[in-house]
């Protein structure tokens, strides 16, 4: 890797400063996706701010019908939250079927869906449960922040401080894995709350996507049933040696259904 | 001697200690004063011109002290990587073999290939250095697809082999197969590719150097499968640097599967460039260098053709082959899809009549060579495959038509029409066996149970042979092989009683230090823990060929045991001294020398000290010390065979195919130790489940990029995919080693490719799908049942 500062502040506050007016400089969470880049010379950055310290980042916490997950907190301990398994079971499944246990144990939902890699589970979650980022400035809604491939609605040096998902009747995630990554190929997270049904679909796309036909149709019947014959087109949809658009766009469809039947158990 | 730590004993690994408890000692590990730290410019382009190289502003970076190209080289007058087999194509003439420069000097033909070397103060240095050469290339069209690579008008690889060809050969008689097959009432007719793959061993390859400029003497450290070849060929070929000159260590070394046999291109140049540089130099490849760098296995495009009679019984077999070289030929490239290939087609079965076309072909890819098993898990594959394909088409049940045409166990020694002669084997019972582990009988009643959970579910079977313990020196010198195929021993005792065994094979996970010591204290009853093998040093150990072709125990195991041979008939001539009787008298028991019939006896650790401190000694007729060598070329190779059984359920939704159970039963010869065995059969096992259902390097077909250039699209296999193997053994003792063994290290990834997808076949049948290629992904799977859905509602 090329040579950068290296910071590890103890406040938000002083992550921010050390982050302001360095366009080149990057927070750094769990490392799992920056150290990788470094490594292989495809970043560099002037100063690596790492929030390992931020003691306020970490924790979940149940605030009237909303769990809030710290921005450092590690996909290990979303995985075996009480509270999370107790509110949104789905979601504790989903961070418990993220890479590895090494990964788990470094890897944060702040730097997961900051990074916003086209196949991440979480961002699949975030857009289902309708979830609110929270940033040093602001909140921002699930349906605003995922903008493209590894683009979000953050402006340079803005930090995920936590990420507030409601409480659900019925959810449930299915993921259909890159046979070599693990990552999501075609991953359908679907949620049942109080202001409807949502699908999202994560690793098919550029970015999370919803799915309208699959939502209009669940909110009449929440059953695989429903959904069974709403093809998803594959145009657009990514394509690599692992799957063909056309595939994915059919995993989709399935891991939809299963995921309906699995919510409903 | 003990059961419990003897032949025979599931003995705990010596080795595991160390390992187990992160103290093992690899070629990074190495601390060397004042090193300095390589970095390999490696070619971005599958094939282009190098117009030319500038390193005038990377020379001035920090820390960098010194960078060589292909011209430096050149000017040295350094000698090409060699290819050391020289297969005669049909005609009777060698193989072409195009140069193969150590690092590029006006064309790159593979991306990975070494372009320049840039030597720094710190790793990162060198890397800073590296990105700020500047090479022009002018890019050409690359030749990637195997299938195309001989098509008239494919991009050249070498001017010194036109078209690509580096040989076209053939075993047996054409005209006699074409008899047989006018004559077949049924012939069985198959396409296959057997897919390329990537080593992926978990220890990248290293190298370091060091040079002593008093003496003149080189040491290179290195993740070598086989020290004493490596340097042979560094001295005689490549650097010309004498062979009592340089020392060759291959210590710890995590994993090679034959792709750390081979001499490459970095490792000669770390040693080279020592001597140059005055200081010692580092160097470890990254994962991205090892995939692109490392030689790649099998990649074949074949076409199989077996002819039968009404009840199904093989009359001949014909087999056309086009074998990927990459773009260089490397050490024992040529040998692989020839001489260990076609010679495997005769397999458990008595098929009288075998014609095999071997093309050889370059292309802008990596080199392949030997990967474990290398030639006979594709042998294997085409016979197994197109077994079972028969036995579908002719509505034979699988096993049935394999043991119509086995072998008989009366009819060893066997010579088969392909050139070998098996030595032992016996067949029936080891499918028998596997049969009833895997309930066979119960399969069509658990197919229609996965069918209830909407589950296809497949059985397939693989009855494999291979030849292994390579080899019998005068074999392998007809056949073209550049070096003899025995193995060393050293068995020296020291005088407080211990032993030091030198071996000239090398562990790289097989667990020398384990099963050698098991031998050593069976026969010479030395206590387990008094006993320590000593491997992988040209300073420390005998000239030894090194592990590969599962040879370590057949051939190494034997020579320890006339090593122990000498140790005894030494020891009875200084014992008899000792207990003052004839040496005719003294016999040798658990460690202890005794006159026969009385109760007189003397223990070999005194007999040693004797030797040692000969003050009452016979002098007159025997020397000083308790040491011996042996050396051991074995008669013939050694031939395990066995079935597998593998039954697996496929998601028809997904195309996920999910291994319930897998079974294996293995006639290796007598067993040292079942727990080591076993886990080279696991190994073994997952290594070829993995090319079938997994693995695949992939290059773009245009640009000759890697594709799966990395574990996000290379797909390994994991503990999770698997169940619980089902194994268990057959013995039939190999009649021609004192030891009696055969070779265990690479049956698993020979056999297993086929009972896979002969099991991936046999679920997909009932839904009309008729060839799935490996790797069965589930993309590839899925795709095949559209197909199949399509081509039925046509
Ligand atoms: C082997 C492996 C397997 C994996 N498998 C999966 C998988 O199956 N599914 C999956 O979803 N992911 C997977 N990942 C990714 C993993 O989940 C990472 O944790 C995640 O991508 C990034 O989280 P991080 O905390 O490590 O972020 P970092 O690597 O620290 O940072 C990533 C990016 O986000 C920025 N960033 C970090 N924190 C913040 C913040 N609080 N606010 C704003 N920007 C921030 C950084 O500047 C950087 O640009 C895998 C990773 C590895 C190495």
């Amino acid at each position: 890797m090329y040579d950068f500062s290296y910071h590890r502040p103890k406040s938000v506050a002083d992550a921010i400063g050390l982050l302001k007016g360095k366009p080149e400089a990057r927070a750094m969470s769990g490392g799992m996706t920056l150290i990788p880049t470094l490594k292989q010379r495809l970043a560099r950055p002037s100063d690596v701010v790492d929030l390992g310290g931020v003691k306020e980042l970490t924790g979940i916490k149940v605030e009237g019908n909303n769990v809030v997950i710290g921005g450092m907190t590690r996909h290990a301990d979303v995985a075996t939250s009480a509270e999370v398994k107790a509110a949104i079971p789905a979601l504790a499944y989903l961070a418990g079927h993220i890479g590895d246990p090494q990964v788990r144990n470094r890897g944060t939902i702040g730097g997961s869906i900051a990074n916003n890699d086209p196949a991440a589970d979480y961002p699949g979650a975030v857009v289902a449960l309708n979830a609110t980022i929270t940033t040093n400035t602001r909140k921002i809604a699930a349906d605003d922040f995922f903008k493209g491939l590894f683009e979000t609605a953050l402006a340079d040096g803005e930090l995920v401080t936590s990420v507030s998902f409601p409480k659900v009747e019925k959810a449930a995630y299915m993921k259909f894995p890159n046979p070599a990554s693990r990552y999501a190929m075609a991953g359908v997270f679907v949620a049942k709350t109080a202001s409807g049904v949502r699908v999202a679909v994560t690793g098919a796309g550029a970015t999370v996507f919803r799915v309208k036909a699959m939502e209009d149709a669940l909110a009449k019947n929440f059953s695989s049933a429903a959904i069974k014959d709403i093809k998803i087109p594959a145009d657009g949809l990514n394509s690599d040696i692992h799957g063909s658009a056309e595939y994915r766009a059919h995993l989709v469809g399935v891991m939809a259904r299963r995921a309906v039947d699995a919510a409903n158990k | 001697m003990t059961a419990a730590t003897g032949i025979g004993a599931r003995v705990l690994r010596t080795e595991d200690k160390r390992f187990l408890t992160g103290t093992g000692r690899y070629v990074d590990d190495l601390p060397l004063a004042r090193a300095t730290y390589a970095y390999f410019l490696r070619s971005p382009h599958a094939h282009a011109k190098i117009k030319s190289i500038d390193v005038s502003a990377a020379a001035k970076l920090p820390g960098v002290v010194n960078i060589f190209t292909g011209k430096d080289l050149v000017d040295a007058k350094v000698g090409g990587l060699i290819c050391g087999w020289v297969v005669k194509d049909k005609h009777g003439q060698p193989h072409k073999s195009p140069a193969h420069p150590v690092m590029a000097v006006d064309t790159v033909r593979y991306v990975g290939d070494t372009v320049a070397m840039v030597v720094a103060n710190t790793y990162d240095e060198a890397k800073d250095a590296a990105e700020a050469i500047k090479v022009d290339y002018d890019v050409k069209t690359a030749n990637i697809d195997l299938a195309k690579a001989l098509d008239k008008g494919a991009p050249e690889v070498h001017p010194e082999a036109p078209g690509n060809l580096v040989y076209d050969w053939e075993i047996g008689v054409k005209a006699d197969v074409d008899a047989a097959f006018a004559k077949a009432a049924h012939v069985t007719k198959l396409d296959l590719i057997n897919n390329r793959l990537i080593p992926n061993a978990m220890e990248p390859r290293a190298a370091a150097a060091d040079y002593d400029k008093g003496t003149g003497n080189y040491t290179l450290w290195s993740t070598s499968q086989n020290p004493h070849v490596l340097r042979l060929i560094l001295s005689a070929f490549v650097l010309g640097i004498p062979e009592h000159k340089l020392r060759v260590v291959a210590p710890d070394v995590g994993g090679g599967f034959g792709s750390k046999i081979f001499c490459y291109a970095d490792e000669t140049m770390v040693c080279w460039a020592a001597s140059r540089v005055g200081r010692p130099i580092k160097w470890t490849a990254e994962r991205s260098e090892s995939f692109q760098t490392d030689c790649h296995g099998r990649d074949h495009v074949t076409h199989a053709e077996l002819a039968l009679d009404k009840d199904g019984k093989f009359l001949a077999l014909k087999v056309e082959t086009i074998a990927n070289m990459g773009a260089y030929l490397s050490t024992f490239s040529t040998a692989v899809p020839t001489y260990l290939y076609a010679t495997l087609l005769a397999g458990q079965y008595t098929t009288p009549l075998i014609y095999a076309n071997v093309k050889a072909a370059l292309t802008h890819t990596a080199p392949v060579d030997a990967y474990r098993g290398a030639g006979r898990p594709e042998a294997t594959f085409v016979i197994e495959s197109i077994v079972s394909k028969a036995a579908a088409e002719m509505k034979i049940d699988a096993a049935e038509l394999r043991r119509k045409n086995f072998i008989p166990s009366t009819a060893f020694p066997y010579q088969t029409p392909v050139a070998l002669q098996y030595d032992s084997g016996n067949y029936p019972p080891i499918i028998d066996e596997a049969m009833k582990i895997a309930d066979y009988k119960g399969f069509e009643a658990r197919r229609a149970e996965a069918k209830s959970r909407g589950k296809l579910r497949g059985i397939g079977f693989s009855s494999y042979i291979e030849a292994c313990g390579l080899a019998p020196s005068q074999v392998i010198g007809q056949l073209g092989g550049g070096v003899g195929q025995w193995e060393s021993a050293q068995i020296k005792f020291n005088p407080t009683g211990n032993v030091q065994v030198m071996t000239g094979s090398h562990s790289h996970g097989q667990s020398h230090e384990t099963t050698f010591a098991q031998i050593i204290h069976s026969k010479l009853g030395v206590p387990m823990e008094q006993i320590e093998i000593v491997h992988g040093d040209t300073a420390t150990t005998p000239f030894g060929m090194g592990t590969y072709g599962s040879r370590s125990l057949a051939v190494g195991g034997s020579a320890i045991i006339k090593a122990t041979e000498k140790i005894i008939a030494k020891g009875k001539k200084v014992a008899a001294h000792l207990m003052e009787a004839s040496v005719a008298d003294v016999e040798f028991e658990n460690g202890v020398f005794k006159v026969t019939g009385t109760d007189k006896n003397v223990p070999l650790a005194q007999v040693v000290f004797a030797a040692y401190v000969p003050h009452n000694y016979p002098l007159a007729d025997t020397e000083p010390g308790m040491d011996e060598n042996a050396f051991y070329d074995p008669a013939n190779f050694v031939y395990p065979a066995g079935t597998q059984i593998c039954e697996l359920e496929i998601d028809p939704e997904t195309g996920t195919t999910e291994i319930v159970a897998f079974t294996a039963i293995d006639d290796f010869g007598n067993i040292i130790n079942p727990m080591i065995v076993e886990g080279q059969v696991h190994g073994g096992i997952v290594q070829g489940v993995g090319q079938a259902l997994m693995e695949g390097a992939v290059y773009d077909k245009s640009t000759g990029q890697l594709i799966s250039g990395s574990y996000m699209d290379y797909t390994m296999p994991r503990a999770d995919n698997f169940p619980s193997f089902k194994l268990g053994y057959k013995h039939t003792p190999c009649p021609h080693n004192p030891l009696g063994v055969k070779g265990c290290g690479e049956a698993g990834a020979i056999a297993s490719p086929a009972a896979v997808m002969n099991a991936i076949h046999n679920a997909l049948a009932p839904i009309g799908v008729k060839h799935v290629e490996m790797p069965a992904t589930p993309l590839n799977v899925w795709q095949s049942i559209k197909g199949a859905q399509r081509q039925a509602a046509k």
